[in-house]
């Protein structure tokens, strides 16, 4: 049967709700404090090491984002490192109890006598967590651009904030994912505590366990497959195929590819290029950004999709739960 | 006149077990109809198909002239319904909690706020309404509920248990607020299992039990109905020890003894006046004589009764 009326009844004021919360949390007002710590930290590091090759590197503002760093002796990840790391970590803390929370206050009946329909609670829920992160990213990315003026000297040329915009693009696709498993866990378990944890476990199985599980996987074809190059190389791609069930790995790559315009290939070849052009053997060109973009297209993708899959799937077991708790 | 509610063999299905069976319901405008009965008995599923948020399993049922399968948004934009238990967001002030309501029934802000501040005020809470609700007692959230409910303006009330976990004066008070609403003209649907309360609202009533409703009318017409129109005598005498006295007066079916010395009568004539008189010539004191008009539980009780003794 049909039923009338928009099922976008609402939904302007479910996302401001949720936003005004979002952003007056304690929870994301931690996180903040966090996301901006390492903003500053990794700008301080990488523009120590950048000042020095400033005018001769024409994608400066782009390197803030990947070289490792250096703090006195210690070694830490880079900012796209920190990214992977900490992205997952807000989806999560913005959506895990996104759902249940409702049922768990009492409040999901009482909101859903209104008159809108279901699907706007939980879309208008999935747009007001991705403009929180979309605000929090955007707000990061100016204040490195800012921070980087100030240390290095030089304004950003047009090419670099194009790139820039792009990857904080990736970074939100990345941050949707966690965002939209959260979601939809939120769902499917009554507990907020379950469906934390079960969001952090998947998160944990890609982080840490998904390479021995996909090297596991691959040894155990490698052993059958025994031939010449062309053979070697399919299951150098198998590998690389297994990888991408991660989305740790999808953001991985397609962050490196549009940030580092040197990088013409994600495939088994990539460090081959790489060796080549530091013997010199190939001349070193960068490329422009829509063939970055062309290179980081499928992870990209990827990302996408996986993030309107969990939500579809999210809004299809919330259309069906019944609503009495 | 149509009704306001009209439901034709409204049934919905949980697997094997059925929750609400094949009910006709009609509610004309106006009036405040109690949906009573014990806990799991369908009351909480009928309501939720009326406003379309559970699917029937087949029949179907007609709020204010819509569908509300068809034109959920219809029926819910002019019925308001407060839940069991109703919740609000606990860390927001009461009126950001009515705010985000009128926000989502898409009333202009301007009116929205006046008509926020005017129901407050109404359920005594306009003194905390910068508050947040997390200090709020539980008289004041379920007052917040009926705030929240009234907001919209609507034409016809569902209330669910709204009165269960008051204590009995803010009970009372809460009762008195829902019959301010009949005249206002709002119709009532109030569902409840405490007895005594929809006894002292309702206009008509609807006994539930497994599903259906085996029994509907005023409370006399329910009361005649299981209790066949007997009389309720409560005696007090003293000293104790007149029950098989009590028994031998002419009319007197059944003596209960409340308490030594305090006696129930149910009989089939008004024998007050023979009551008076034996006791008296037993040389007892008589304290009390008086009528006890059948309260609800008592049709409640013998209904439940009988059907397990038939079954």
């Amino acid at each position: 049967m049909k039923r009338e009326g928009s099922p976008l009844t609402g939904l302007g004021a479910v996302v401001l709700k949720e936003l005004a919360d979002h952003l007056s949390s304690v929870r994301m007002f931690v996180l903040e404090i966090l996301i901006f710590l390492t903003a500053v930290a990794t700008v301080y590091a990488a523009t120590q090491t950048l000042r020095t090759v400033v005018g001769e590197d024409p994608f400066v503002y782009l390197r803030i984002f990947t070289i490792p760093n250096k703090i006195g002796d210690a070694e830490l990840p880079s900012f796209l490192g920190f990214m992977g790391f900490l992205m997952p970590l807000v989806g999560i803390a913005l959506a895990f109890d996104s759902i249940n929370g409702e049922y768990l206050r009492r409040t999901m009946s009482r909101v859903l006598a209104q008159p809108i329909y279901r699907d706007a609670v939980l879309m208008g829920k999935f747009l007001a967590g991705m403009a929180t992160l979309a605000t929090t990213l955007l707000a990061v990315w100016l204040l490195i651009t800012g921070l980087g003026m100030l240390r290095l000297g030089v304004v950003p040329e047009a090419r670099e904030v194009a790139r820039g915009l792009v990857f904080l693009f990736v970074t939100l696709a990345y941050g949707g994912v966690w965002l939209g498993l959260a979601l939809l866990f939120s769902v499917i378990y009554r507990q907020p505590a379950t469906s934390a944890l079960a969001t952090i476990s998947v998160w944990l199985f890609f982080l840490v366990f998904w390479e021995i599980v996909a090297s596991l996987l691959f040894n155990i074809v490698g052993i059958f497959a025994r031939g010449g190059p062309e053979a070697e190389l399919s299951y150098l791609q198998l590998r690389q195929v297994l990888s991408w069930f991660s989305p740790n790995t999808l953001y991985t790559e397609s962050a490196v590819a549009l940030l580092t315009p040197e990088i013409r290939t994600l495939g088994p070849l990539l460090s081959v290029f790489l060796q080549a052009e530091a013997a010199g053997l190939i001349p070193r060109s960068q490329l422009p950004l829509s063939q970055s973009l062309l290179l980081a297209w499928p992870q990209l993708t990827g990302l996408v999709g996986t993030v309107i899959i969990l939500f579809t799937y999210a809004y299809v077991r919330f259309q069906r739960q019944e609503v009495r708790a | 006149m149509t009704p306001i509610i009209e439901t034709e063999g409204l049934t919905k299905r949980y697997g094997d077990t059925v929750a609400v069976d094949s009910l006709n319901l009609r509610l004309q405008a106006g009036e405040v109809f109690g949906l009573l009965g014990p806990n799991g008995s369908g009351k909480t599923t009928t309501i939720l198909m009326l406003l379309g948020l559970t699917e029937p399993t087949s029949g179907s049922a007609r709020v204010l002239g819509f569908d509300p399968l068809r034109n959920p948004l219809d029926v819910k934009r002019r019925v308001g319904y407060m839940p069991d238990a109703v919740g609000f967001y606990d860390e927001l002030t009461a009126r950001d909690n009515l705010r985000y309501t009128a926000r989502l029934n898409g009333i202009p802000r301007k009116e929205a706020e006046a008509t926020i501040v005017e129901m407050l005020d109404r359920m005594g809470l306009g003194d905390v309404m910068d508050r947040p609700v997390n200090t709020f007692s539980r008289g004041m959230r379920q007052r917040l509920g009926l705030a929240d409910v009234l907001l919209k303006r609507p034409h016809v009330a569902i209330l669910d248990e709204p009165t269960v976990g008051l204590d009995p004066e803010a009970a009372h008070e809460f009762l008195g607020m829902i019959r301010s609403l009949k005249a206002e003209g709002i119709t009532v649907l109030l569902s409840s299992h405490l007895l005594h309360q929809v006894q002292a609202v309702c206009d008509r009533i609807g006994l539930f039990s497994k599903g259906k409703m085996v029994l509907e009318g005023t409370f006399e017409e329910l009361s005649t109905k299981v209790l066949g129109g007997s009389y309720r005598i409560q005696v007090e005498a003293r000293p104790d020890g007149f029950e098989q006295v009590l028994r031998g007066v002419p009319g007197v079916i059944g003596v209960a003894t409340a308490r030594p010395g305090l006696y129930r009568l149910e009989a089939k004539t008004d024998c007050r006046s023979d009551v008076a008189r034996r006791i008296v010539a037993e040389g007892g004191q008589l304290l009390e004589l008086r009528f006890d008009r059948a309260s609800l539980d008592d049709v409640y009780a013998r209904y439940f009764q009988e059907a397990r003794s038939e079954a």
